[in-house]
């Protein structure tokens, strides 16, 4: 197995994550190694092998569509990190 | 320690009242968790406040519910209305939980009471409780070791004897890995037994909520109560809820276990070995028969779950943006700069490096050598669990290939701390239900667990055999 080369930076970048120069070059390397590990994987034939994404078998499940009150108004305004007056401000999203 | 059987009786037949109960934890907590460091936040006054309410009620005659005035521990990743909840991450620092979590709704609704949050690897991701952004916590066989992870805060207050109840999740292990760590009896439930509203995702086609206590009978009370369909999960099972005590007493007269060869190789610490197939005979003298059985794709589970776990874990924490609550960048001059600096800072190495490796797994290009052969792995390791388990009723291994390790062991190198979950990790898998029984202590004291494994649901046996195992043991 070779060590698989990854650009960590572009995967930060769609992770959204903001890496230091060491963190990329530090991630980079660990990442290369666990997917070399992981590269054994490919010593299995799974051709005809359905995948697994679930091990219960349930169906989908819904509840009746019913409105409920939510009585946690104020403590969701409350963990809101910048606000105005009862609003969540963020930033300008549309240029 | 009393435990949580004998007080909630006690409490509930006015022995004594749910204040002394819960005063006599939190003053085992001061004593000795300056020392351990398990619990982020203990939540005193809350917490006696509650208990003289139940006292009250009780006074007045309503019968109180199956953990009356019994003190148990949350770990930092469940939903406690009006509490913080943080998963030991800098991202969530400040966040107060809006809600409860079903466990804890069902945990109040039987008069328990919650005395503090403890501490966890960040957002579950880790087997030492080494990844956690607030604290270390200490093992409480050995203080220079660490209890496991990534429920080791909730490990380490069982086993310290703090509190007879303590919840924990376990993904990949992180119930089991550090009750055999710390020496307590450690569950994880079938995925689906027990709903997990209000607990914060990981990964989630492989979380479940557990208990810790510290012995076996403990461990039926507390599933009895928190285990059952709610419609808040949709992955929650509609499976009747049994009386995990009922049949608790009836020994394994008959049971057929399972040995695998393959979880007992090179890489597996010589004592531990030892005394986990100590066990397993000790089992067969109280009337088990032990049995052959293989499987044969365990070395590639650890491989599976990386890809699988990361990925999901990619998914579910891309939530955490730094808007709604918790740290937030104030600095940034856009929005995306918003989210890449709030998450570059809140969150740590390991979370960090989960999310990119499952970033990468699920990104184009990459999706099907990945992911999908991961998940079609997945299906071989269901199946040989589904050919062993039709020779045998249940599975018994080793859960962690050595006793607790020293702090900064395994920190420098991500993989071999991710091979130490080797033995967990299938259980997660296939969905099966599997716990940690404490089977003796190695010639340095340290506790080694050992892992029984059952089929979906049959939680009721492996409890019955968790029993049988104590007794033998004496």
């Amino acid at each position: 197995m070779t060590a698989v080369e990854i650009d960590a930076g572009r995967i930060a970048k769609l992770a959204r994550l903001e890496l230091s120069d060491d963190e990329v070059k530090l991630y980079g390397r660990q990442l290369g190694a666990i997917l070399e590990y992981i590269g054994q994987l490919g010593e299995l034939d799974t051709a005809s092998v359905p995948p697994t994404a679930h091990v219960l078998g349930l169906e989908n499940a819904a509840r009746k569509d019913v409105a409920v009150a939510d009585e946690n108004r104020e403590a969701i305004i409350a963990n809101f990190p910048v606000r105005e007056h009862n609003l969540l401000k963020v930033k300008k999203i549309i240029e | 320690m009393t435990t949580a059987f004998e007080t909630a009786a006690l409490v509930r037949e006015g022995k004594i009242t749910a204040e002394a109960a819960v005063s006599a934890a939190l003053s085992r907590i001061k004593s000795a968790d300056g020392e351990i460091g398990a619990f982020i936040e203990v939540f005193e006054e809350d917490a006696l406040r509650r208990a003289r309410e139940l006292d009250a009620k009780r006074k007045t005659g309503a019968q109180p519910g199956r953990l009356a005035g019994v003190p148990v521990a949350l770990k930092d990743n469940f939903l406690f209305k009006g509490h913080e909840s943080c998963c030991a991450s800098k991202i969530l620092k400040g966040h107060r939980a809006v809600y409860n979590a079903t466990v804890v709704k069902k945990l109040l609704a039987e008069d328990a009471i919650i005395v503090g949050r403890t501490n966890m690897d960040e957002f579950a991701m880790g087997s030492s409780c080494e990844n956690s952004s607030v604290q270390i916590t200490r093992n409480p066989a050995n203080t220079a070791c660490v209890p496991g992870g990534s429920s080791g805060g909730s490990a380490a207050a069982v086993a310290a004897g703090m509190v007879p109840i303590a919840l924990g999740s376990d993904t990949g292990g992180s119930i089991r890995q550090p009750a055999s760590l710390c020496g307590a009896v450690g569950l994880k439930p079938t995925y689906g037994r027990v709903s997990r509203c209000g607990l914060v995702a990981f990964a989630s086609s492989l979380d479940q909520i557990g208990p810790f206590t510290s012995d076996a009978r403990d461990c039926a009370l507390a599933l009895s109560v928190i285990a059952g369909h709610d419609e808040k999960d949709s992955t929650s099972a509609a499976e009747p809820v049994p009386d995990y005590l009922a049949g608790i007493e009836d020994g394994v007269k008959g049971m057929k276990i399972g040995v695998p060869s393959e979880f007992f190789v090179s890489g597996l610490e010589p004592q531990t070995a030892r005394l986990v197939l100590a066990a397993a005979e000790k089992l067969k003298a109280s009337g088990a028969e032990l049995v052959d059985v293989s499987l044969p794709h365990t070395k590639y589970a650890v491989a599976v779950y990386y890809i699988l776990s990361s990925s999901e874990a990619s998914s579910n924490l891309a939530r955490f943006d730094g808007m709604r609550y918790g740290y937030s960048d104030a600095g940034a001059a856009s929005l995306a700069e918003a989210f890449e600096k709030s998450r570059g800072a809140g969150f740590g190495p390991e979370v960090k490096r989960r999310i990119m490796l499952g970033t990468y797994a699920l990104s184009a290009g990459y999706y099907d050598a990945y992911y999908t052969k991961a998940q079609k792995a997945r299906t071989l390791i269901l199946r040989d669990y589904e050919a062993a388990f039709a020779k045998a009723d249940l599975i018994l291994t080793p859960v962690s290939p050595t006793p607790a390790f020293k702090f900064g062991e395994k920190a420098a190198d991500p993989l071999q701390m991710y091979l130490s979950d080797i033995y967990t990790i299938p259980c997660n898998l296939a969905g099966l239900a599997g716990i940690s029984v404490p089977c003796g202590n190695t010639a340095e004291g340290l506790p080694v667990g050992c892992q029984l494994l059952a089929r979906p649901f049959d939680e009721a046996r492996i409890l019955r055999a968790a029993r049988a195992l104590e007794k033998a043991q004496g």
